[in-house]
């Protein structure tokens, strides 16, 4: 109970703080243009997410790839060099 | 990964292609909308299935010269790969045809006479396992190999064409890509892009032609 108390009180004194001015945020500021923001994976329907996620799929399977030849070629170096 | 210049280009097409794929400016056409889009995507996976098979049967014809196994290793995987890619392109064509035909499967020519297509190639993989010996195996899946072949070309290449109901670009009266919309800037995506998937193709029956050497060392 005290603890959710102290909980509370801190709320009530962060809410306090964030209303007295120098820190407040505005509705509008999500909505000002003015400032210049990183928005390419917004941009063109979001269509650079989409290039991301297509990306990151294909590397991945990629990089899978590149270890299943890796492995192979140290198999290829244990049998045949025992053989040979 | 001895001699990985190939490798690399694999890579480094695959991934122009799917950045240019997404991102190059697309002829705007009607009814496909952004699809055209998947010119680079489900084409490519035939054309890449067709390069697998035509290599395959070389193998098969040159085990049949030869009796070397070793041909016969490679004309397997090579088929391997190639069903993997029609597998693909079967899929993505009804995704397509989701959208462009209204349904998934329209009983077309061309999806019906490439069904068949894979299914004589998946009886291919199923007799393979259904033979014991070694010899007879490879002699027997190296002669049906050129068989499926020879029907593969007229079932995706011809009897499609015959049909006047078919809805596939290049079917049925309806003009081919190349006739209207395959301009030089699609080319310039959709070209790399078959050759980087063919090479990814040839990529992991490298691998698996590998394993199976090794297998076949063990067992010596």
């Amino acid at each position: 109970m005290k603890k959710h108390l102290v909980t509370l009180f801190l709320l009530i004194s962060l809410s306090s703080f964030a209303q007295n001015g120098a820190y407040s945020i505005n509705p509008e500021d999500y909505n000002n243009t003015s400032v210049e923001m990183a928005d390419v994976m917004r941009s063109n329907g979001k269509i650079y997410v989409v290039v991301a996620v297509v990306m990151t799929v294909f590397l991945g399977l990629i990089i899978y790839t590149i270890s299943v030849d890796r492995k192979i070629s140290r198999l290829e170096k244990e049998v045949f060099s025992e053989k040979g | 990964m001895k001699k990985k210049w190939w490798k690399v280009l694999c890579i480094v097409l695959l991934i122009y292609s799917i950045l240019g794929a997404l991102l190059f400016d697309a002829p705007r056409l009607a009814i496909l909308n952004e699809t055209i889009r998947n010119l680079h995507f489900h084409v490519t996976m035939w054309f890449a299935m067709i390069i697998l098979l035509v290599t395959s049967t070389i193998y098969a014809i040159k085990y049949l010269r030869s009796n070397r196994i070793d041909h016969d290793t490679l004309s397997a995987e090579f088929a391997n790969a190639g069903v993997l890619f029609g597998i693909l392109g079967i899929v993505t064509g009804a995704i397509w045809a989701n959208f462009t035909w209204g349904e998934p499967w329209s009983g077309d020519a061309k999806q019906n006479s490439s069904a068949i297509a894979l299914l004589i190639y998946l009886a291919y993989l199923v007799l393979r396992n259904s033979l014991e010996d070694q010899q007879q195996k490879a002699r027997v899946s190296a002669i049906y190999n050129v068989f499926a072949f020879a029907a593969l070309i007229p079932l995706l290449f011809i009897l499609p064409r015959m049909t006047d109901s078919s809805l596939h670009p290049g079917n049925g009266g309806n003009p081919g890509f190349n006739a209207y919309d395959l301009d030089s800037r699609l080319r310039m995506v959709f070209y790399p892009a078959i050759l980087g998937w063919t090479l990814l193709g040839v990529w992991l029956v490298s691998l698996r032609v590998r394993i199976k050497r090794i297998k076949m060392a063990l067992e010596d």
